[in-house]
């Protein structure tokens, strides 16, 4: 990675950290120990499939959550608050900022993620006193719900390139709704004809596609991932959020700094 | 070779909720800026300083025109590196302490690692913040974040410095330092591009000015050339308390002093009034050129187009 990217991903990561995104962690852990300790007395037979359950979704959403509001604000925050002026005047390219806060930011979520995942299998241990050999799969669904994370911060960072941050997080949140339904959205724009038909399949195809990527289901009834999907899904990611990123750079490349 | 060279750059916004409106910001602008000069860009506000500025930076994309700095396009990775920029009111990374954005900046800039460090230190005592390094930029005062914003722009030992509004929010000493610092670069062979609106600041320190207003040039040379390019006024004073109304015809500011009169006017008019005087059987004390101040200069370009405008408006 190019010295000036790793730098500004650095310091974004400095940034959330400071403004305690990572505070979220308690809240996490906080749910995790009280569903775990719950399901534990309420449910017999089911407490694995519900806290796997539970808790991924939860690590979906909070990691949802942080990536679209700190995502939407990476650009418009530096341009409002003019922090950008004394960045870009340096031997620093417009693109370079831009990727740089895409990677400082999906780093910030990594490191989330990865404590959070350890909270879901400490709520694990705690319900079924011992890991399966199928508990493996958890780590592929955790995987898949970074690429999720990778391509709503992209996005994000699209959105705000452009747009004030209200707005973007209207987007945002839009793109995340519409996208968890995608499969069923490519569904309807089967069942129509015409004009619907060819407006349903174009939003479909360009909505991200994030119930592919939501194995959660799966791996909470201790089913196999097969690798032909993680290669696919790793593929389809990364390139939705190369062109997401793309296209906040073209966007970024010609704006005029007020 | 130029330090800076500004070749009809020109910027006009579009404005209005359908952004068809044009507003020029900024007419086509000629300047050069020799290497090692201390140069002021003066003008009210609004008067197309910080347009200037962004544009140089790179910050906004002119309409038309160019300019280069160093020799070499305003975007390219090569000439920033060779300069410091400080924006009018700064606001940085507050999560940040001084000496955690420094330190920031300088790997940006391409300061090598083992040399920065030290580079910090020294920044820091520079501008006065060695003491406040360790503390959160959220903390500061204007002044300081003013000081660390000066520090920001020459850390990295720039050829060309570039600061909008240096003085602004710093108190009289702090002026002063300003002030003393923008020397010691020019003294380390540096070229210092700053604006201002605070003429005494500028009529101290530059080798040079350029006078802006509406977005247009008005004047550029040096304080001393500006000022005796424009005849200067003088101060006449008599004795007695009698105006000759002929004095009043020609414009004369007069002041009935005690026992004396003292008028001021133009020196094309001063051999006409002492005739008047003469005329008058009023007695002579004293005929002394009054001095152009820059402010006058700067009030003489800047309130005629003000004028118009506010006419036209």
């Amino acid at each position: 990675m190019n010295h000036r990217i790793f730098h500004i991903a650095t310091n974004t990561f400095r940034e959330a950290v400071r403004d305690r995104v990572l505070y979220n962690l308690i809240a996490f852990a906080l749910l995790m120990s009280g569903a775990a300790i719950l399901v534990g007395q309420i449910s017999f037979g089911i407490e694995r499939l519900v806290v796997i359950n539970l808790g991924l979704t939860a690590v979906s959403l909070f990691g949802t959550v942080i990536a679209i509001f700190i995502g939407i604000g990476l650009v418009s925050k530096e341009i409002d608050k003019r922090t950008l002026y004394t960045v870009l005047s340096r031997p620093v390219r417009r693109w370079e900022f831009i990727v740089g806060k895409f990677f400082g930011l999906s780093g910030t979520l990594v490191v989330n993620t990865f404590f959070m995942a350890i909270g879901v299998f400490a709520a694990l241990l705690y319900v079924s006193r011992h890991f399966q050999k199928t508990d493996g799969w958890i780590l592929v669904a955790l995987y898949f719900i970074v690429l999720q994370f990778l391509m709503i911060t992209a996005l994000s960072l699209l959105f705000s390139s452009y747009s004030s941050p209200l707005m973007s997080a209207v987007f945002a949140f839009c793109v995340f709704v519409i996208g968890s339904f995608a499969e069923d959205l490519r569904g309807f724009a089967a069942m129509t004809n015409g004009f619907t038909r060819w407006l349903a399949t174009g939003a479909a195809y360009l909505v991200p596609n994030f119930s592919a990527l939501n194995v959660i289901s799966v791996v909470a009834h201790e089913q196999p991932v097969s690798a032909q999907l993680i290669f696919y899904n790793t593929a389809y990611a990364l390139i939705y959020a190369t062109m997401a990123i793309c296209g906040a750079v073209l966007i970024f490349e010609h704006r005029n700094l007020k | 070779m130029a330090a800076i060279e500004i070749l009809g750059l020109e910027k006009i916004y579009s404005v209005g909720f359908w952004r068809k409106r044009p507003k020029r910001a900024l007419h086509p602008l000629q300047l050069k800026v020799e290497e090692g000069e201390i140069f002021g860009f003066l003008g009210p506000n609004g008067a197309g300083k910080t347009t200037t500025l962004k544009l140089l930076m790179g910050l906004t994309f002119p309409t038309g025109g160019s300019a280069r700095i160093l020799d070499m396009e305003i975007n390219d990775p090569r000439m920033k590196a060779q300069i410091g920029f400080l924006p009018e009111q700064p606001y940085f990374y507050d999560y940040l302490t001084a000496r955690e954005l420094l330190e920031y900046y300088g790997q940006l800039s391409g300061v090598p690692a083992k040399e920065r460090s030290r580079k910090v230190g020294e920044i820091l005592a520079r501008v006065g913040l060695s003491d406040s390094a360790n503390v959160q930029l959220r903390k500061f005062s204007k002044g300081m974040l003013q000081r660390a914003g000066i520090a920001q722009a020459i850390l990295h030992d720039p050829k060309v410095v570039f600061f909008d509004e240096p003085m602004s929010g710093l108190d009289p000493m702090g002026r002063r330092e300003v002030r003393d610092l923008m020397e010691q670069l020019k003294h380390e062979g540096k070229t210092v591009f700053f604006s201002t609106h605070i003429l005494s600041d500028a009529e101290i320190l530059c080798d040079r000015v350029a006078i802006m207003n509406l977005g247009q040039l008005r004047g550029v040379g040096a304080v001393s050339d500006l000022l005796s390019s424009v005849r200067g006024k003088v101060e006449l004073v008599w004795q007695g308390t009698v105006v000759p109304a002929a004095l009043r015809a020609l414009g004369a500011d007069c002041h009935v002093m005690g026992a004396t009169v003292r008028a001021v006017l133009s020196e094309k008019d001063q051999d006409a009034a002492i005739e008047a005087l003469r005329r008058e059987r009023l007695r002579l004390v004293s005929v002394i050129p009054v001095h152009m101040s820059l402010e006058d200069y700067f009030v003489e370009q800047v309130k005629p187009a003000q004028a118009k405008a506010g006419v036209s408006a």
